[in-house]
């Protein structure tokens, strides 16, 4: 192995470039064409609006939600769920990049990163907003609170979580900076952090099914098939949205990307999208098939009990987008036809969206325990706060990619002389 | 100054502005925040319940009655009663002469202080047709004359289970069982996360989604501090056996309240009981018993 030479530094010379790689970072995040800034403002927006909602919740109690105790988890928690699988779907560009050492890949391999730590930090901002007490936020942390591990998957959970996020801050962060300082980034720095993060993102989500599969008393995710049916959906719903990360960079970002990359993930999702496919059939055929009291919520759930039928619409929805997206993916040239490829992925992302947030977390409360059915469907202020940490998170999303793109092209570059700064174009 | 330079100084202080707009902005938002009331450093900072000394409990207890004092100008007495050395304290319904006509769900409302809007309460009543034990086939929202000749009635509450379910999932230990068999939860530690309310196979948790509203006339000022003290918004609750009576010696409210004689409640511990004789000499069962949680709680037929 050739002489790692991010080691010659000497670390004075890192609190120089250091401070200046941050600075350089931060301009370069906060500038933009007009259609950037436009993005950033609107975004904005929408993420004031939600914290707004969110602060009138936090004061006046989550009664202006429309959870009940009857169906006391809701569009938090279940895109809780879903961001999840976004989060560990952006490793699906690791695992050909670093495993099978794809050159092209590794070029791009940041996007995913990206994604993964916006997606986390969504997650997290979704727990938040479901705390009845997020005053007492506190008392999950180790050594202060009383964190109740290892009893409690959501302990588990919280771990997981965090460490995936730090993984990744890390790798992000120090491939980023040895780029920015033109030299070869050390194996040893990176390498062992990347193989953890792929073991990692399949820890993320099969905690998160535990969560629900674990309970006895809720027939509807007490099934064995969950945690691997959350990662078949993870694998599709990730890749899919890096895809149209791709496209929208191609387009407006004036990036040159070649198509490989591309063509990969949609190997991977043309794969993925069936698995997922399959292992629904597979739940319903027993589900539906051997028929009893177990079936209720999935019946609820497809067919409507009476007049309680509010998922109805959704769950079809989303069956009918999963197959459409599966064929579309089938296309062999699928990514020539970038317009197809678009209407692809958007509809396998809502599909994953669909059935594995609502459609996941919902009917697992319906019918309730003593088997009522009452009915949810999100209230206006859910509908914002949800809207305002999807803003959030795609924030982070934009102005990472802002700093990571010009820095992996080479365009971005630390300068030994004091800066001369050239106004961005 | 160069062109160029000027070009960038402008631009420095177009974001400057922007990043001081934005924060504004995320303030002002935020102000909703600052309204809400009954929010202080004391109760901010408080301690999980096991790990309060007596004097630091005294003084939350002090704080509690001051406070609802201030918001109810009614004196109320905080009591926190520990379990009995060799008590376990068990209850049983008699499906045979309960009529169904939810006394006890009542009178639960006025003792444990529930929010007067919603009728919240630790019980529910399932109206079940004669012939089937499958739960499916009940009805809780009933409102006809009691009982109907081809139901009978099947009240549900908190089943104590010695495998609690909804104490393993707590991420922060805001709930756990008592020596004495209860299982209560610290409402001062609770972060309302509901993930209890999601394990519980009883529906047996209640979560308080606004601050309870209860007239100052109809506060019952005899309370407990794990059970009928009125609760803080944000946090779960549950039916704790009325353990500020039956601590003391005294029978749950619900009990009390019955009109047929149907529920029996005690220490199993105890060989001269009422419910020792119950679960011995009745044919008793317990509720979803393949779950494996083990209630404190039994159902039994007379015939
Ligand atoms: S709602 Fe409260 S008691 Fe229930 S699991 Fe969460 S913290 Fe524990």
């Amino acid at each position: 192995m050739e002489q790692a030479p991010s080691d010659v530094q000497s670390p004075s010379t890192h609190r120089v470039s250091y401070p200046r790689f941050l600075m350089r970072a931060i301009s370069a995040a906060t500038d933009g064409s007009f259609l950037f800034y436009a993005w950033m403002t609107g975004l904005t927006a929408v993420f004031l609006v939600g914290v707004n909602a969110w602060a009138h919740q936090a004061s006046s109690g989550m009664i202006n939600t429309h959870m009940t105790d009857h169906v006391s988890w809701g569009l938090y928690i279940a895109n809780f769920t879903f961001m999840v699988g976004v989060a560990a779907g952006g490793v699906m560009m690791v695992i050909p990049a670093y495993l099978y050492k794809d050159r092209k890949m590794q070029d791009v391999v940041i996007i995913g990163e990206l994604l993964a730590i916006a997606a986390i930090v969504s997650c997290l901002l979704f727990v938040i907003a479901d705390l009845g007490r997020p005053d007492r936020f506190w008392h999950m942390f180790p050594g202060i609170g009383r964190f109740n591990f290892p009893m409690s998957m959501l302990t588990w959970d919280v771990l997981v979580l965090n460490g995936y996020l730090i993984i990744n801050l890390h790798v992000v962060g120090y491939l980023l900076y040895m780029r920015f300082l033109g030299r070869k980034p050390n194996p040893r720095w990176y390498k062992p952090f990347i193989l953890l993060s792929i073991v990692w993102a399949v820890s993320i989500h099969t905690v998160t099914a535990f969560l629900y599969q674990g309970l006895g008393g809720r027939p509807f995710w007490n099934s064995a098939l969950l945690a691997p049916r959350f990662l078949a959906s993870a694998f599709v719903s990730g890749p899919a949205f890096i895809i149209l990360t791709m496209i929208v960079l191609r387009r407006f970002g004036g990036s040159r990307m070649s198509d490989q990359p591309m063509n990969t993930l949609v190997k991977i999702v043309r794969v993925t999208i069936l698995i997922n496919l399959l292992m629904v059939i597979s739940e319903l055929f027993t589900e539906f098939y051997a028929g009893g009291a177990h079936t209720s919520s999935a019946r609820y759930l497809f067919f409507g009990h009476g007049e309680a039928n509010a998922l109805v619409p959704w769950i079809w929805s989303a069956i009918v987008f999963n197959i459409v997206a599966a064929v579309l993916f089938m296309k062999p040239d699928l990514v020539k036809h970038t317009k197809l490829l678009v209407t692809a992925c958007t509809l396998a992302f809502a599909g994953a969206w669909i059935e594995k947030g609502m459609g996941l977390i919902v009917p697992g409360f319906i019918p309730s325990t003593l088997h009522e059915y009452v009915e949810y469907l999100p209230s206006h202020l859910e509908w914002r706060v949800a809207a305002g940490v999807v803003a959030f998170g795609l924030l982070v999303y934009s102005a990472s990619l802002k700093v990571a793109i010009p820095i992996f092209r080479g365009d971005m570059r630390f300068e030994q002389a004091p800066p001369k700064e050239t106004a961005e174009k | 100054m160069t062109e160029k330079s000027s070009g960038l100084t402008r631009r420095r202080m177009v974001k400057g502005l922007g990043a001081t707009l934005g924060a504004a902005a995320f303030g002002a938002a935020l102000s909703p925040l600052f309204r809400s009331s009954g929010m202080n450093a004391a109760e901010l900072m408080q301690r999980h319940y096991k790990e309060l000394t007596p004097a630091d409990k005294q003084a939350v207890i002090e704080r509690l009655q001051a406070e609802a004092k201030e918001a109810f100008g009614v004196s109320i007495s905080i009591q926190d009663p520990r379990p009995t050395p060799q008590t376990k304290f068990v209850y049983a319904i008699n499906l045979s002469v309960c009529n169904g006509s939810g006394k006890c769900v009542e009178a639960c409302h006025k003792e444990n202080n529930h929010d007067r809007e919603t009728k919240q309460s630790y019980i529910r009543v399932l109206e079940m047709p004669k012939g089937t034990m499958d739960m499916e086939q009940g009805n809780t929202t009933y409102n006809h004359t009691v009982p109907s000749p081809d139901k009978f009635y099947m009240p549900v509450q908190c089943q104590q289970c010695d495998e609690p379910p909804c104490v393993d999932v707590c991420p922060v230990q805001a709930t756990w069982k008592e020596k004495d068999g209860i299982v209560v939860v610290d409402y001062n530690w609770c972060i309302g996360c509901r993930y209890c309310m999601a394990a519980c196979p009883y529906h047996a948790r209640r979560f308080n989604w606004k601050k309870p509203y209860l007239p100052a006339e109809e506060i019952n000022p005899n309370q407990g501090y794990l059970s009928n003290r009125v609760r803080p918004q944000g946090v779960v609750e549950k039916c704790h056996f009325c353990l500020h009576r039956t601590r003391e010696g005294r029978l749950p409210a619900c009990l009390e309240a019955c009109p047929t004689g149907a529920r029996v409640f005690g220490n199993i511990l105890d060989p001269k009981s009422n419910i020792r004789w119950v679960l011995e000499n009745k044919r008793v069962y317990v509720l979803k018993e393949e779950l494996g949680t083990k209630p404190s709680f039994f159902y039994f037929f007379d015939k």
